[in-house]
């Protein structure tokens, strides 16, 4: 059974149709990384996996672990092991980075039946995955994402993710705004969490992500559509041609 | 119609000031026999105001005025130790001074170990103090202020806090006011007065409470004087019964350098209205203006400030918040005036609501007058709900979006209660937030700001 698997998936925004079917599978161990130009639809499908509410989803479904995805609300799919690393993650004043990540880590503990993690053992788990990104320990303490540089935004994803564990993680352009050393250490943060019980999904404008993030399979999507499907050798031609190529003439179906 | 019924308000409350005659402050200071005589004969001029009157456009006082109020005497004896208790802050162990209905209790207060030269007590007592002869209803105008009026004519005792020259008062004083009048539709007008000499340092909590049950009028007067150089940090927490009506000014002259700062803190009250005005009247000076309120069902919050930039070179800051749900409404309005004087003025002032419901209202108002061209002021207000993209980044963690909510409003507050530099005043509003919020109290999160 796959890890998640996609049907005929159409989305809209406003009654605009932006997904026009989209079918994909990804198992537990892969990476995928899906690419496409800006507006073709990648974070669109990011957002209906994670529970949006902007988008309607009109036709198709989504299986998540056997379950029906789309009628779970966004914590729910959260507590069953959807993760998305955010395009653009928000500052929110007030509530710390610390106890906002340990109510999130306890709320997926408690819905998978586990303990509540003590202050101690809490301590530890992120002391690991801190040091994991590369990152000022200082952050744990200040409000979620405030005043956090665009590169320390995108850490601070990664980082909830290495904390809270997922099955399933969709990285939206988490390269984006980050410098080449930056890169490498979230790219590293990424390949530590690779494993045979967890799929990952790489969204991203750009091959360079993946020359340090491999992935098994290449899909590029094009005007709510995904056109053509590889191995991790289709980023490259796509680095080397562009886009043009490969987008659908005007007016094909 | 409307004359006769404003008329017979004013009847009655000259009907009670002849009654009370004479009082211990007057016996103490004669001068102050004049002017609360002046205070009843202007407040028989201008009444209670209406909604016609731009500062009061808002905030509906005709309830008050409505009610046949009665003074409220000083038996400590229906101050119960439970009322005391949910009155008290856990936690602070400084001087504790304790007032009911505006009459100082010895019986229940604690003022051991006061520095040298500090008095923190009945202002009755300290009548014919020079700090009291010299500052008392001298800030205070009641010209144009009905309160104001009525708090002066009525002025009974009070706190009376006196900082002498360069002492530093290291624990928070706690100025507790109770107001307990059974059965009867009480009112009391406590007078205070805080005189902070050059260089000194005092933290002050005024606190307000009272009965749940009873329909009673708090009208409270602070006049603060920050001389050269001194450092007042000054809070106010308004903790009265819901059927009851809460009305404050706080007036605070700052001299040269002095550092002036008050955090108002609201939940009770049928109607509360706080003024805070601040003149900075000399070089160097900083005030700060805080406040948040956290109101619900038909309740009414309303916060004027005032700050009076006189002198070159000063500084102030204001940071108001109001959390605001059922059909509740809240009033900001702040007034910074920055006069021809006082250039190099740096002033910054924000005021956010947010509104947990659809029928919530407030109505918020900047009004800058500045009169001098080298300044740098800014404001700015915003008014909403919850930010959803908020809600969905905490949800797509697996937080609950009923948890995500509890948790923004939260933080909405805490961003206010983060400031507050008592501890155990600040541990207890947080709490106090998370319990309505119903977060686990474990998530407690100060960052010292
Ligand atoms: N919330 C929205 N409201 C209106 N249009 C949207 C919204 N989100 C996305 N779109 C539109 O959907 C299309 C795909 O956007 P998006 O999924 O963000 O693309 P990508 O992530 O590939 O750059 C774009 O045309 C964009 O304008
Ligand atoms: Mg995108």
């Amino acid at each position: 059974m796959a890890l998640i698997d996609i049907k005929n998936l159409h989305a809209s925004v406003n009654g605009n149709e932006i997904l026009h079917g989209i079918d994909l599978k990804v198992n537990a161990g892969e990476v995928h990384a899906i690419m496409g130009p800006n507006g073709s639809g990648k974070s669109t499908l990011a957002g209906v996996i994670s529970g949006r509410d902007a988008y309607e989803v009109t036709e198709g479904s989504i299986t998540f672990n056997g379950k029906d995805l789309l009628d779970m609300e966004p914590e729910e799919r959260a507590c069953e092991g959807v993760f998305l690393a955010f395009q653009y993650p928000v500052e929110i004043p007030g509530v710390s980075n610390t106890y906002f990540l340990k109510a999130a880590l306890n709320a997926v503990r408690k819905h998978r039946g586990e303990e509540e993690l003590d202050a101690m053992d809490f301590l530890r788990l992120v002391r690991e995955k801190v040091k994991l990104l590369g990152m000022d320990e200082s952050l744990m303490n200040r409000s979620v994402n405030e005043g956090f540089s665009g590169g320390e935004k995108k850490r601070n994803e990664i980082f909830q993710m290495a904390v809270l564990d997922p099955k399933l993680a969709v990285l939206d352009e988490t390269d984006s705004g980050l410098d080449i050393d930056a890169l490498k250490i979230v790219a590293n943060g990424v390949n530590a969490l690779r494993g045979a019980d967890r799929g990952i999904i790489v969204v991203t404008h750009y091959q360079r992500l993946l020359n340090y993030i491999v992935p098994d399979f290449v899909h590029v999507l094009a005007n709510g559509r995904i056109v053509k499907s590889g191995g991790k050798e289709l980023a490259l031609e796509l680095e080397e041609k562009g886009y043009s190529w490969i987008e659908e003439p005007v007016g094909a179906r | 119609m409307t004359t006769l019924e404003v008329s017979k308000d004013i009847e009655l409350y000259q009907g009670e000031f002849s009654k009370l005659g004479a009082t211990a402050l007057d016996s103490g200071n004669a001068d102050l026999g004049k002017v609360r005589q002046a205070a009843i004969a202007r407040f028989g001029e201008i009444g209670f105001p209406t909604t016609r009157d731009e500062e009061w456009r808002f905030t509906n006082v005709s309830p008050i005025a409505r009610t046949s109020f009665k003074l409220a005497g000083g038996d400590f004896n229906q101050v119960s130790s439970e009322m005391l208790k949910t009155a008290e802050i856990p936690g602070m162990k400084g001087p504790q001074a304790v007032f009911c209905n505006g009459h100082f209790v010895s019986e229940l207060s604690s003022l051991g170990n006061l520095p040298k030269g500090v008095i923190v007590g009945s202002l009755a007592a300290a009548a014919s103090h020079p700090a009291v002869r010299h500052h008392l209803a001298k800030h205070a105008n009641f010209e144009n202020h009905a309160f104001v009026a009525l708090n002066t004519a009525f002025m009974q005792d009070g706190a009376f806090v006196y900082v002498p020259k360069g002492v530093v008062v290291e624990e928070p004083i706690h100025l507790l006011f109770v107001s307990t009048s059974p059965g009867e539709t009480g009112m009391s007008h406590p007078r205070n007065l805080i005189v902070a000499e050059s260089n000194s340092q005092v933290q002050i909590l005024e606190s307000y409470s009272g009965t749940e049950e009873d329909v009673y009028l708090t009208n409270v007067v602070t006049e603060v004087v920050a001389g050269d150089g001194a450092v007042v940090d000054h809070y106010k927490l308004q903790r009265e019964g819901h059927k009851s009506y809460h009305i404050a000014t706080i007036q605070v002259y700052q001299e040269r350098s002095s550092n002036f700062s008050t955090q108002s803190i609201s939940f009770g009250a049928a109607i509360s209205r706080n003024d805070v005005n601040t003149i900075l009247d000399g070089e160097g000076c900083v005030g700060t203006l805080n406040g948040i309120y956290m109101i619900g069902g038909s309740q009414l919050a309303d916060n004027h400030t005032r700050i009076d930039h006189a002198k070159p070179n000063c500084e102030s800051h204001e940071l108001y918040k109001g959390i605001l749900e059922d059909k509740s409404r809240g009033v900001f309005n702040g007034r910074i005036i920055v006069r021809q004087d006082a250039q190099k003025t740096n002033s910054k002032q924000t005021n956010k609501s947010l509104l947990l419901s659809d029928q919530a209202l407030v109505n918020t108002n900047p009004q800058l007058e500045i009169f001098a061209d080298d300044v740098k002021c800014t404001h700015g207000a915003t008014i909403g709900q919850i930010d959803e993209e908020h809600i969905f980044y905490l949800r797509s963690r697996g937080i609950s979006a009923a948890v995500a909510r509890h948790l923004l409003v939260y933080a909405f507050a805490n961003d206010i209660i983060r400031r507050i530099k008592i501890e155990p005043l600040r541990a207890e509003l947080e709490m106090r937030v998370l319990k309505a919020q119903e977060i686990p109290t474990d998530f407690v999160f100060t960052e010292g700001a």
